[in-house]
């Protein structure tokens, strides 16, 4: 997947965006991937181009001197043909964390929701812990309240977003196509199609995945891991990477609890051995148990964040009254 | 499982150091990954292979530099060597332990040309 632009392996969808974006941003990326026919990312959403230079390019490398952003690059061809001066061969330190891109965009997002006291949750889990369950009824519960707004991301379908929809609140799908997790571009993209938020509760439901969505910052407040105890009490240090970059666990189903052997305590020392700090919320979204836990937690959130702001805000008034 | 994303990570990042280190052709790639960051390096090494292929980094060679793990014990106050996330203090059993080092998923230099 395009880490830039979001674009997957050409499949993401935006719902209301189509495939605009995608060919608004990465063309020098994807021309020179084209020709690159040994693996599939990128092909679809350059229909337009590829299929011209899917084949050309085989034989004619002397396109190569094109690419490379501009620059002199006469080395790509299959004679290595190198400007002679042009091309010394030297040491780049950079020191550059690689999914820095991501960052940049995650930074954007969250400076978004800071501006407008938006509490952004990023919901992640293994497939089928129930998560849009406990979000259809978290927000049947607090959509009086405060706006709400649901990212849903999923490879495929809108099946998600369109029960989140049938509750009255705005929803929009992301299909990353072969992706594997959201990134932080794609859900940029997203809330310019969302409407005014201002002190409300962003959720974002990533990919059923509780691997790649632990590396991907998305701007979020949290990351809130949902872990359904009809799945493994091991899961945490199974999949440590995710469990340590949450702040929450919600211990969901725990109506099943009487049919199953699922050990709460161990699954809560092992989620605290990957995380001290984790926080451990238990409830059922099927029978409402818990779930005033879980609505207290995020009115907390979101109390603090509003609170943060208007100290912020504050502090610009003294300075100003102080000029 | 991401670790094409990371792949295409790396080509953007080279991209975009082409310009500003106005170099046309990456030959070599030094990365520092941790045993923490989620990254699988023979993954990592297929997907790099594969994204290079008619970028300004084809045919350029990966190193992958390996960081251990390091983590500071409140439980011993000392800093202790782990391996994964759920490891306990080696020195006092403690699961009460701040990751210091090994997450890392950086590009720490480059030969160009």
């Amino acid at each position: 997947m395009c880490t830039v632009c979001g674009c997957s392996e050409g499949e993401t969808r935006i719902e209301g965006h189509a495939h605009q974006h995608s060919h608004g941003h990465s063309h020098g990326h994807e021309h020179e991937h084209s020709h690159d026919h040994g693996h599939e990312h990128h092909h679809e959403h350059s229909h337009e181009h590829s299929q011209h230079h899917n084949h050309a390019h085989e034989q004619d490398e002397a396109h190569s001197h094109q690419h490379g952003d501009g620059l002199h690059d006469y080395g790509q061809g299959a004679a290595r043909a190198h400007a002679p001066g042009l091309s010394q061969s030297r040491m780049v330190q950079i020191e550059q964390d690689i999914l820095g891109k991501n960052d940049q965009y995650a930074h954007a997002n969250r400076a978004r929701f800071e501006q407008q006291s938006i509490l952004a949750l990023n919901l992640v889990s293994s497939p089928g812990s129930g998560k849009t369950t406990l979000l259809t009824e978290t927000i049947r519960r607090l959509q009086q309240r405060w706006p709400l707004a649901v990212i849903e991301g999923d490879q495929q379908t809108s099946n998600d977003a369109d029960r989140i929809r049938a509750t009255g609140v705005a929803a929009i799908q992301v299909n990353t196509g072969k992706g594997c997790h959201l990134d932080a571009h794609m859900v940029g993209h997203a809330l310019a199609s969302l409407p005014e938020l201002e002190g409300g509760v962003l959720f974002i439901e990533n990919v059923g995945n509780l691997v790649c969505p632990a590396a991907f910052d998305l701007g979020e407040a949290h990351k809130v891991a949902i872990l359904s105890v009809t799945e493994g009490e091991d899961k945490p240090i199974k999949y440590p990477d995710m469990f340590h970059a949450a702040d929450v666990m919600i211990l969901n189903k725990t109506d099943l609890l009487p049919h199953l052997d699922f050990d709460v305590d161990a699954c809560i020392e092992y989620a605290r051995r990957v995380n001290p700090d984790i926080q451990v919320l238990q409830c059922s979204a099927r029978s409402g148990e818990g779930m005033d836990d879980w609505l207290k937690w995020i009115e907390t959130q979101r109390s603090q964040r509003i609170e943060q702001r208007i100290r912020n805000l504050q502090n610009r008034i003294d300075q100003l009254q102080a000029l | 499982m991401h670790e094409m994303s990371v792949a295409e990570g790396i080509i953007q990042v080279l991209e975009d150091q082409a310009v500003s280190q106005n170099f046309s052709r990456v030959k070599k790639v030094w990365l520092e990954i941790g045993p923490l960051a989620s990254i699988d390096s023979d993954a990592l090494r297929f997907c790099f292979d594969a994204v290079i292929r008619g970028t300004l980094a084809d045919n350029a060679s990966l190193e992958i530099i390996g960081l251990p793990g390091l983590a500071w014990c409140l439980g011993c106050g000392q800093s202790v060597a782990i391996q994964q996330r759920y490891d306990a203090c080696p020195e006092c059993g403690s699961y009460h332990l701040q990751v210091t080092q090994g997450d890392e998923m950086r590009i720490k230099e480059l030969e160009v040309e």
